[in-house]
């Protein structure tokens, strides 16, 4: 019995992040009341033109030129012909003939060290169609409701390679892309609100074979998780066919993220017969050495030159620089952290350890942070000068996440600030040593344990605001160690 | 150019027309003739031409990234078949969903 292993694709779309739709000038508020945000030219009026919003173009052209894409002297539009209400001209404006961009690369980083790549075949710009809710209610029992607010969104389709061998592979994929995609501010890649979809194209094949098995297309993944799950279950249940001597079809099926398990589309209804040809409405467009020259230099820096630098500008350790260089607002908050201090050791650790956590449990993106980076530079400024101890800047931390106060103002406010004053500090350290005569004894005969527990006896008395440094060496002095 | 009745079923399928057999039979032939009439440009050479893609000679119109009026809801749904509420109403296509 041969053993089999996935060869896996993928097709994503994004959104650019444009102000206005690709082909008209209908805003692209997400979440505004259904068909509020159309016109003729959304709505696949008869008599009306479509004209390409050049702020959509010129951020597909970046993407393109960004995963190292072949870029034509010319590339032009076509119409896809469909029949369905979500696309009320029953075509879809897209580019099957002369895509911007093909043979592209995305390069990825594997938890073994090892760097792959993955091949991209063609990146195209095309226009989204409208939304379906399907009604769950006996009055509204085979009727569907449409949303044409998400028509003619612009949607920059990304086509790979079947390059992707194992699901390792296909989350650090997944990941970078969107890492690469927010890097180049193209597309905000909400999965939530359907900024960043997947298809999966998937296959099975015994290992060490060349020739491709038969494949199935699964839509209607959701979210880089589901399409991890989708390709756990495809493998699985490919695989079990495949082991009973039985045969993969090749066909689209639909992942049900409640269930958990993808299922057959009727043949019929996705017959792929789209019928292309180009649109009489849309000129061609040229693209100029000149103007690929003026976009190349708008390249901002990406994540893996990112992370280079990081670890030699800033003496970071390597993975430090790879978890902050992962997202580009995560990387510029360090970065403007360092530029009001200089502790890029100090920042990484409360970045990776305490801000991602909070983050995490809050569901925040780090644009929303109450904890700005000048208030992460004051709290960890405030820690290195003794004003407040690392635990007590850790409640700091907390309560600034809580209130959207300064950590400045809430170590006032809270009477936080730590105590170095020695003439206070003694009395304390008297009292503790008085309480603990056990302990104490140790300390004399040299037990440093004991020590430990006396410091941290003193902490409590002190609510924690004692300076370290100082207890230490006054318990050391008292008991005549150290 | 005989236009085969399979083809003219396919064709209406996509294109979600229900056709009676006598009219797919009538159509088949309709567009075979529309087809050899067509055909008739075939006899030209055109190699070594470039395929027109479009009719006018113009590249890169472009419209800036600038948000206009939509247009109101009423009016948006003023044409369609049925409404409920905001939305368009039509009737369900089953997709698997």
């Amino acid at each position: 019995m041969p053993e089999f292993e996935p060869v896996i694709g993928l097709e994503v779309h994004t959104e650019l992040n444009t102000a206005s739709k690709v082909f008209c000038d209908d805003p692209t508020v997400f979440g505004a009341e259904p068909n509020t945000q159309v016109s003729p030219i959304s709505l696949g009026l008869p008599g009306v033109l479509p004209v390409l919003n050049r702020a959509a173009f010129e951020k597909a052209l970046k993407t393109a030129i960004a995963l190292g894409c072949e870029i034509p002297e010319r590339t032009t539009f076509d119409r896809k012909h469909y029949y369905y209400p979500d696309l009320p001209k029953n075509y879809q404006i897209s580019q099957q003939y002369e895509p911007l961009g093909t043979k592209g690369a995305v390069d990825i980083h594997l938890k073994d060290g090892s760097t792959k790549t993955i091949r991209i075949n063609n990146i195209h710009l095309e226009e989204d169609a409208g939304k379906l809710i399907h009604p769950d209610t006996p009055a509204a029992r085979g009727l569907s409701w449409v949303d044409l607010n998400r028509a003619g969104m612009p949607l920059l389709e990304i086509v790979t390679e079947p390059d992707i061998d194992t699901l390792e592979e296909l989350e650090v994929f997944m990941q970078t892309l969107r890492s690469i995609l927010r890097y180049l501010d193209v597309s905000d890649c909400k999965m939530q609100e359907g900024s960043l979809r997947f298809e999966l194209n998937l296959s099975m094949r015994p290992v060490g074979a060349k020739e491709l098995g038969t494949k199935t297309e699964v839509k209607n993944v959701g979210s880089i998780k589901a399409v991890l799950r989708a390709a756990r279950y495809e493998i699985k249940r490919q695989s079990e066919l495949l082991e009973a001597g039985e045969r993969v079809i090749q066909e689209t099926r639909l992942w049900d993220d409640d269930r958990g398990e993808t299922r057959s589309m009727r043949s019929k209804e996705v017959a792929k017969d789209y019928r292309y040809f180009p649109d009489p409405d849309l000129p061609a467009v040229r693209i100029s050495a000149d103007w690929m020259g003026r976009i190349r230099a708008e390249l901002p820096e990406l994540e893996d030159a990112k992370r280079r630098r990081f670890v030699a500008e800033y003496g970071i350790p390597e993975y430090d620089a790879g978890v902050l260089a992962t997202d580009r607002a995560l990387a510029d908050y360090f970065e403007t952290c360092c530029r009001m201090h200089a502790s890029p050791k100090a920042f990484s650790n409360w970045i990776m350890v305490e801000l991602l956590r909070e983050l995490q449990n809050r569901e925040m993106e780090i644009e929303d942070c109450p904890l700005t980076a000048p208030r992460l530079a004051e709290l960890v400024r405030m820690v290195e000068q003794g004003t407040i101890s690392n635990n007590i800047a850790k409640d700091v931390l907390k309560e600034v996440m809580e209130t959207n106060e300064s950590p400045a103002r809430i170590v006032e406010s809270k009477g936080l600030s730590q105590v170095s004053d020695e003439a206070a500090l003694l009395a304390v350290v008297h009292e503790v040593i008085a309480a603990n005569p056990g302990p104490a004894q140790d300390v004399r005969e040299g037990k440093e344990k004991a020590l430990g527990f006396l410091m941290g006896q003193v902490m409590r008395k002190t609510q924690g605001k004692a300076n370290p440094g100082v207890c230490k060496a006054l318990l050391e002095r008292e008991l005549g160690s150290g | 150019m005989a236009v085969t009745k399979a083809e003219v079923q396919h064709i209406a399928l996509l294109s979600r027309l229900a056709i009676s057999e006598e009219e797919s039979e009538r159509y088949a032939q309709q567009l075979s003739e529309i087809l050899d009439y067509a055909a008739q440009l075939n006899r030209l050479d055109t190699a070594g031409v470039e395929p027109t893609f479009h009719a006018v000679p113009l590249v890169n119109v472009f419209r800036e990234d600038i948000q206009g009026t939509p247009i109101p809801l009423e009016a948006a749904l003023s044409n369609s078949a049925r409404a409920k509420g905001s939305f368009f109403e039509v009737p369900k296509v089953a997709d698997g969903s």
